[in-house]
């Protein structure tokens, strides 16, 4: 054929050799190895919340709250109404405070502040909140808004601990998804003549909605499972409130509780709010999922 | 002119005599560039140009990659200054006004002269209808008879035969040509002056190019329109005076045909017979 040898020296050049085969081999069965051991104690934690938790699921469960009584079993000890209503409200304020802030300080950072010191500073001291642990929120506010006022736990005060907690959390993803928002776009509004408050309204914040709503829902399935900012802001009760202002229960917080608790039916009860907690996470995330499916940026 | 009245719906009956592209005519603005000089940070793209843009002629800008054309044209609707750390100096005079005078409104300027940028954005959460009313809607002119403005403009930019009939269609869906046909209907709608095109046609395949020059053609009557572009024949083809640029300063402008066939400097024959750029 041509000058370059045989087809048989071409097939020889051309051959995988079998060292490299091999190091192929063992660098596969490695990874697959880690993703499996990995995979362990997750498997591991939804087979134990199913089997412990979902024996405790009933009406009854989701509709009375916990009456404190926890020396009878059964039925006696009560259900997690007030957990569950308690961990909605709770996550719900603490939303409301920090999802405007955080797309506000996002949008400020992205379309206003890009590249200027302030800027840089202010993303630095996200990043430092992004790493704080959640205790230490929750220290936070027991100091300026219970110590320092000399009044008690309160629902909201709870709220305001997980809303600090979520701020970086929210800050961060909105600015992510701004960022993907292509330059091109805010051009030629504003090659329309278009103002730049129009701009962000109008073309910015609707094409970078569903991913903003993902990261918000995300921050929110955080904050949703959080025990330590709660365990001294909100405290923990037995009765449902609606009022925001007195002491509230929640998931995390009466799971927290009952654990402790020495009775097996109490702590029967944890494994049932343990599994809703997860359940209600889950969901959550799947929504998420689902509408970042639908995103036009990703 | 072949009958558009079966792709028409009732709503449009007043018009439905109208061809394609409005012919209507309308004097456009003469902008007129004095000692413009561009920079980003420190480094100085545009280097004092003085150029004239006249009224309802298409002027081309021709030039190699970095000779600062589309910056320039981009002082023209004071779209550079968006650039952090970008400034311009000098005079851009719309007619009498100076763009750059001190109480001159930027937003203003911009509804003046449009743009067309290289590569076809349409707004990607709006409908074909959204896209072309956006530009109303976003100045807060989105009151009155925005169908009929929005019908105007997508006639104007030669789109309206082939999207009658799905206005509600996210504008993400059209051909990349059409899509840039959207973009020229998105800036007609503001009823421009002036139309800058910064390399319409270069992510477009030859087809589509040419329905865009030919639509530049017709434009013209109610615009004047600057275009950048990388393409020499289409200079040729779509302009009626061309000026080239070389590191930042014009070499020269002129009827389009002298620039191609006898330029006085040196530099424009190298660059148009093809020895360098």
């Amino acid at each position: 054929m041509s000058s370059a040898g045989s087809s048989s020296d071409l097939l020889a050049r051309f051959d995988v050799s079998p060292s490299r085969r091999r190091k192929d081999r063992i660098a596969r069965t490695g990874v697959l190895a880690a993703t499996v051991l990995a995979l362990v104690p997750l498997v591991l934690i939804v087979y134990y919340l199913l089997r412990r938790g979902l024996g405790s699921w009933s009406t009854t469960f989701f509709t009375t709250d916990p009456t404190g009584n926890t020396f009878f079993g059964g039925s006696s000890i009560g259900g997690i109404k007030s957990a569950i209503l308690g961990t909605i409200e709770i996550v719900a304020i603490a939303s409301a405070i920090s999802v405007p802030i955080g797309i506000g300080v996002a949008v400020w950072l992205v379309e206003y502040g890009k590249g200027s010191w302030f800027a840089n500073t202010v993303r630095f001291f996200v990043d430092v909140l992004t790493g704080v642990p959640s205790i230490v929120f929750g220290l936070f506010v027991y100091i300026v808004l219970i110590v320092g006022t000399g009044s008690t736990y309160a629902g909201y005060k709870g709220s305001i601990a997980l809303a600090l907690l979520m701020l970086p959390v929210v800050i961060r993803s909105a600015e992510v998804i701004l960022l993907l928002v292509p330059g091109a776009l805010r051009e030629s509004a504003l090659a329309l003549g278009a103002p730049r408050w129009r701009v962000i309204f109008s073309i910015v914040l609707p094409t970078a909605l569903p991913g903003m709503v993902t990261g918000v829902l995300l921050a929110v399935a955080r904050a949703a499972g959080e025990t330590a900012p709660l365990l001294f802001t909100a405290a923990s009760t037995h009765l449902t409130t609606f009022n925001p202002g007195q002491f509230m229960n929640s998931l995390p917080v009466q799971i927290y509780d009952d654990v402790i608790s020495a009775t097996p039916a109490v702590e029967h009860r944890a494994w049932g709010a343990a599994l809703t907690l997860v359940t209600m996470i889950l969901l959550l995330n799947l929504i998420a999922r689902l509408i970042s499916r639908r995103s036009r940026l990703a | 002119m072949h009958d558009t009245r079966q792709t028409e719906r009732p709503l449009e009956d007043a018009s439905a005599a109208m061809p394609d592209t409005s012919v209507e005519t309308k004097p456009g603005l003469t902008v007129k560039l004095e000692g413009l000089r561009a920079f980003y940070g420190e480094a100085e793209q545009v280097k004092g140009v003085d150029l004239e843009f006249r009224a309802n002629e298409v002027t081309a800008i021709i030039g190699p990659s970095g000779c600062g054309k589309s910056t320039l044209v981009r002082c023209i609707n004071r779209m550079h200054e968006e650039i952090p750390g970008a400034r311009a100096q000098g005079r851009v005079l719309l007619d009498e006004l100076d763009v750059y005078g001190p109480s001159v409104d930027v937003v203003a300027v911009r509804r003046a002269i449009g743009m067309v940028f290289q590569k076809p954005n349409p707004f990607p959460t709006m409908s074909i209808y959204d896209n072309v009313a956006a530009g109303l809607r976003l100045t807060s002119r989105g009151r009155g008879d925005l169908r009929a403005k929005v019908e105007a403009a997508l006639r104007g930019a030669g789109l309206w035969n082939e999207v009658a009939e799905r206005l509600d269609e996210p504008g993400a869906g059209l051909s990349g040509g059409q899509q840039q046909r959207l973009c020229i209907a998105r800036s007609l709608a503001v009823d421009p002056e002036v139309i800058l095109m910064d390399e319409p046609c270069s992510a477009l395949d030859p087809i589509a190019t040419l329905k865009i020059e030919e639509l530049i053609d017709e434009l013209k009557q109610r615009v004047t329109i600057v275009i950048v572009t990388h393409n020499m024949q289409q200079a040729a083809r779509v302009a009626d005076r061309t000026a080239f640029m070389l590191g930042g300063k014009l070499v020269e402008i002129g009827a389009t045909q002298d620039i191609f066939t006898k330029p006085s400097d040196p530099r424009t024959e190298e660059y148009v017979t093809g020895k360098f750029g």
